[in-house]
């Protein structure tokens, strides 16, 4: 069943009160609940201008003329510019391929792409100057979908391509392509008793993070520019943003805001450089925030996807083989969509062993809306279809479904289909096992409870829609793999610089890192990690800017790893300086200094054995030691572009859940009753974050499954929801209890054991609502989100 | 245009404020208060909520010019107001069961002022028992629907506080919450409650 491993609670100090493994509260905490943690689009500063940004109001158009003239004689308004107003030759960005024009050049690729930005003393000015701009577009046909982009006589969507995967696709307006083969799937599929073929199809959905898109730049004395931003990784942006600018990184000094919120919708840059570009210009501080509508058009989305699945099964029910093809909307730029396809490929077979595989994924370049990172990236469309397949190929070889699984789980030691060898707890029967063995919610709570009914609980809920009556319940599984860390030999390193030193008589560690804190709980673990290392109370986090090196990413599930890995590393340098400096000055005193394994604890220095042997304050006194140190976890390697094979992941995550659903037939309403979690998190160095990030995660997955979806239109490329009012994202009442069952198997190649845990529960949480609206309906259910008409056969 | 009202029991005074400015926009930009957020400004994710004259509402849908002469609290003002509340039987604005309705004197008012406290982690900041209980049961993640929830709860446990988890979920539907999924929110409310009936 793959649930060997090693308890993880064996790490140094581990005594220190408020160590790793506590459930200690955040730092932020208090301002956060007292209305005075400063969100980036909280900023304000002296004589500051507001800036806004005019976006196309088409999809794809060649623009014959911009005229901004009666704009700038607004009163109020500092500036107005536009493509040619750009300072430098760099005048694109991106993150992998530089396609995304930081304004329109001649023609826009989607609907919402910035074409102006302005700069004015009050943001309706702003507002009104942009929409004083003339615009004259000459439109194109657009592109929608593969039949489109890939037409013989399609329109690229991007001529002249030079980006390093232009020589592997079969199609310019295919951004990235990724076959996986391994064994042979025509020779299997011939042994196969049964065959299930399914065609699905995933909507975009969006981040839909609460803090809009916001920041202040401030132009300084020397020329460069102080930027205040909410983002995922500010030296990804640094990159990105200064030589747009024409200036060099250290002139473009980057502060991290709040963040309200991220799930991918912060890796690319939105604001920006624009903020940078209005504030050199007009040489005023420029805040720029986005409101709801504006932040609908200024991030990527999740890929919408078409999948197309075959498996094959033997009659004792093993995996014989299975065939895809995943094709994803990449919209009308690159953004994150070949690392999305690299992800879609990999863990397209799921957690499972299936020797013969033949997958390809693609991204193509349309003219809808650009989508990249979200939470789940690429593992999440997949697993929406493999676990639809793994339903219909249970029922079809006659075994319980969450059995049929298990018999075909991977385990550790098991190989993925890129040929790469599970080398840590792979426990997925085990997860399956848990959420099935949970206690399930009272069936016709309705009935039970009589007079005291609340149709609150209920589909429909105060719409009072039913007391009952055509409601069925229904019950799915789902368990799903995805990666941690960046993939496909990226250098994925951190950086943390850790100081000790003694202030007001009392030993303080102070951390300081460029990572990103965007809600997750970064800066409470990286305080319990230096508190165990270092044997501190009192531990100091620095605020996260670019003057101290790279962190990578808030995303993939990375940061507790690397950057969590990056402060422990520093601490273990700190650690060996101080004591270094305790042996110089007490080494005579005590034997135990040269002979004990030493650490620090409780603001001391003890033996293993717990004999003390200095205070950290005496060790210390005036001195203060600090480190600065990146740090990498293992190497990983590109997939081969022809076959897939190649050690591509670092680490894996896993989570089951199960699903319970109550659906009014009559009129398509569905209400999840609970949403039950199994996940392996390794080693949990916060519980509390951990059964929040498996909580949010989860609610995220519930919303593609029953509502959220961009809407966008086929013949136009106009998104038609850009609004909380259109487009729904799970309130208190359309979210269920979701209990959650944590297991703790260590990866003994990561820091303390543990394992990136914000993703998993974001992939399996869909297909299980799925399986259960199926369970309870009968209805074959190929596409999420799931809506009323597609259950009343009225679609 | 300029506004004359009351925020978290001070007068404030708001100058060449346009016509189309929302009460939110007001108080974030005009008087330093940016506790209440700015997700939507279109009244479906309720992080702009305050009370006005004791009524919870989205401050993104109020004119600012509806305000004149009426009484606001914010999240800034939350601990204070809570702190009254408990001094005066359970009504801190006078908007709840006071024939005058004229709220708290200046003198009271000035007992609400911000007290000392670091300002880099707020240690030692005093908290009206629903903060305390958001931060102890991990309700806070990005924190940027904290406020309006706070606001939301609080003004819920004041006329329910013993409520079912059916209650908090239909009271708190309105604030939209992208991070947490919502169970650690349900866990501070009937934290918060638990306490107030211990403490009653």
């Amino acid at each position: 069943m793959g649930t060997t491993g090693t308890p993880t609670n064996i790490t140094q100090g581990s005594r220190t009160k408020g160590g790793i493994g506590e459930s200690t509260l955040r730092p932020d905490g208090t301002l956060k609940v007292t209305g005075e943690f400063a969100y980036s689009s909280d900023m304000w500063h002296e004589d500051m201008l507001w800036g806004q940004i005019l976006r196309s109001t088409v999809a794809h158009a060649e623009i014959v003329s911009i005229d901004t003239s009666e704009a700038l004689a607004q009163p109020g308004v500092y500036a107005v510019m536009t493509y040619d107003d750009l300072p430098t030759d760099v005048r694109n960005y991106g993150l992998e391929i530089q396609d995304t024009p930081v304004l329109a050049h001649g023609k826009v690729r989607h609907h919402g792409e910035p074409v102006a930005i302005v700069a004015a003393d009050h943001p309706e000015t702003a507002r009104r100057a942009a929409a004083k701009i003339k615009v004259e577009y000459r439109e194109l046909p657009v592109i929608t979908d593969e039949a489109s982009a890939t037409a013989s006589d399609a329109i690229l969507v991007h001529e002249n391509r030079d980006d390093h995967h232009i020589g592997h696709v079969p199609h310019p307006n295919i951004v990235h392509r990724q076959p996986i083969v391994r064994g042979d799937v025509e020779e299997a599929a011939r042994k196969a008793d049964f065959i299930v073929r399914g065609e699905y199809t995933f909507g975009m959905q969006d981040q839909a993070f609460l803090g809009p898109e916001s920041g202040l730049a401030v132009p300084s004395e020397d020329g460069g520019v102080e930027l205040y931003i909410a983002t995922q990784w500010l030296h990804s942006d640094l990159r990105q943003i200064a030589p747009v600018l024409g200036l060099p990184e250290d002139k473009v000094r980057m502060t991290l805001s709040g963040v309200g919120g991220a799930f991918g919708g912060r890796e690319d840059l939105s604001m920006q450089i624009h903020a940078c570009l209005l504030a050199l210009r007009t040489g005023k501080p420029v805040k720029i925030v986005y409101n709801r509508f504006e932040s609908f058009f200024g991030h990527v989305h999740r890929h919408p996807a078409k999948l197309f699945y075959e498996h094959g099964a033997t009659k004792d029910g093993r995996l014989t083989h299975m065939k895809a093809r995943i094709v994803l909307d990449g919209g009308a730029y690159a953004s994150a969509s070949p690392a999305v396809v690299g992800n879609a490929s990999s863990l397209g077979v799921g957690p499972y062993v299936v020797e013969n595989v033949d997958i390809e994924a693609i991204a193509l370049y349309t003219n809808n809306p650009p989508c990249g990172a979200m939470r789940g990236f690429g593992a999440v469309q997949a697993c929406f279809a493999y676990e639809a397949q793994m339903d219909k190929l249970a029922d079809q070889v006659g075994m319980d479904r969450v059995e049929f699984r298990q018999l075909n789980a991977m385990e550790q030691g098991s190989l993925l289909p890129t040929g790469q060898r599970v080398d840590s707890p792979a426990p997925v029967a085990e997860l399956l096992r848990r959420v099935k063995a949970m206690p399930l919610p009272p069936e016709q709570q309705w009935l039970s409870a009589g007079e005291d009914a609340d149709v609150r609980q209920l589909p429909g809920g105060l719409s009072n829609t039913t007391h009952g009556e055509g409601v069925v319940r229904g019950i799915g599984y789902a368990v799903g793999i995805k990666n941690v860390g960046f993939s496909e030999g990226f250098d994925d390193y951190s950086t943390a610089r850790v100081r000790m030193e003694v202030v007001g008589g009392v030993p303080v560690a102070t951390v300081h890192t460029a990572m990103a804190e965007v809600g997750q709980g970064g800066v409470t673990v990286h305080a319990q990690i230096a508190r165990t290392e270092l044997g501190v109370a009192q531990v100091t986090i620095q605020p996260a800017d670019t003057r101290v090196g790279s962190a990578g990413s808030t995303s993939a599930s990375r940061q507790t790893y690397v950057t969590g890995g990056a402060v422990r590393n520093s601490c273990e340098l700190v650690r060996e300086k101080v004591l270094e400096l305790g042996r110089r000055k007490f080494g005579t005193y005590h034997p135990a200094w040269a002979t004990a394994e030493l650490l620090l604890e409780g603001g001391k220095v003890v033996t293993d054995g717990g004999e003390v042997l200095a205070d950290l304050a005496d060790v210390l006194e005036g001195e203060a030691v600090e480190i600065e140190a990146e740090w990498r976890h293992r190497p990983t390697e590109a997939f081969d572009l022809r076959t897939g094979q190649g050690n591509g992941h670092v680490q894996y995550s896993f989570a089951a859940h199960r699903a319970v659903v109550e659906v009014d037939t009559e009129l398509g309403l569905v209400k999840v009753i609970e949403l039950a979690c199994a996940q392996d998190v390794g080693k949990a160095l916060n519980p509390l974050s951990v059964i929040g990030q498996i909580q949010g995660g989860t609610t995220q997955g519930l919303g593609i499954a029953v509502m959220e979806e961009i809407i966008v239109d086929p013949k136009t490329a106009k998104v038609r929801n850009p609004s909380f009012t259109d487009y729904l994202i799970p309130t208190i009442l359309d979210t269920p209890t979701i209990p959650v069952d944590v297991l703790e198997l260590a990866d003994d190649h990561a820091p303390y054991g543990l394992r990136g845990v914000g993703e998993a529960p974001t992939l399996s949480s869909t297909p299980a609502v799925l399986a259960a609206i199926r369970n309870a309906t009968g209805l074959e259910l190929d596409r999420t989100p799931v809506r009323p008409e597609h259950l009343t056969g009225t679609a | 245009m300029r506004v004359n009202f009351t925020v978290n029991g001070r007068r404030q005074e708001a100058d060449d404020v346009w016509e189309g400015e929302s009460l939110l926009y007001v108080l974030r930009e005009r008087l330093g208060l940016p506790g209440s957020k700015n997700a939507c400004e279109q009244g479906e994710c309720g992080s702009c909520t305050v009370r006005l004259d004791g009524v919870p509402v989205c401050s993104c849908l109020v004119a600012a010019g509806q305000v004149e002469g009426r009484e606001v609290v914010t999240v800034e003002g939350l601990a204070d107001f809570a702190e009254q509340r408990a001094e005066h039987g359970g009504c801190a604005t006078g908007a709840c069961d006071t024939p005058e309705g004229n709220g708290i004197s200046l003198d009271e008012a000035k007992g609400w002022a911000a007290k000392g406290h670091d300002s880099q982690t707020g240690e030692g900041t005093q908290l009206a028992p629903i903060q305390q209980a958001f931060i102890d049961a991990g309700a806070v993640q990005c924190g940027f629907c904290t406020p309006g929830l706070l606001i939301a709860a609080d003004e819920m446990l004041e006329h329910t506080p013993n409520p079912t988890d059916a209650d908090i979920r239909e009271a708190l539907s309105g604030n939209l919450c992208r991070c947490t999924g919502y169970e650690k929110i349900m866990d501070a409310v009937r934290l918060a409650a638990a306490r107030q009936s211990e403490a009653v």
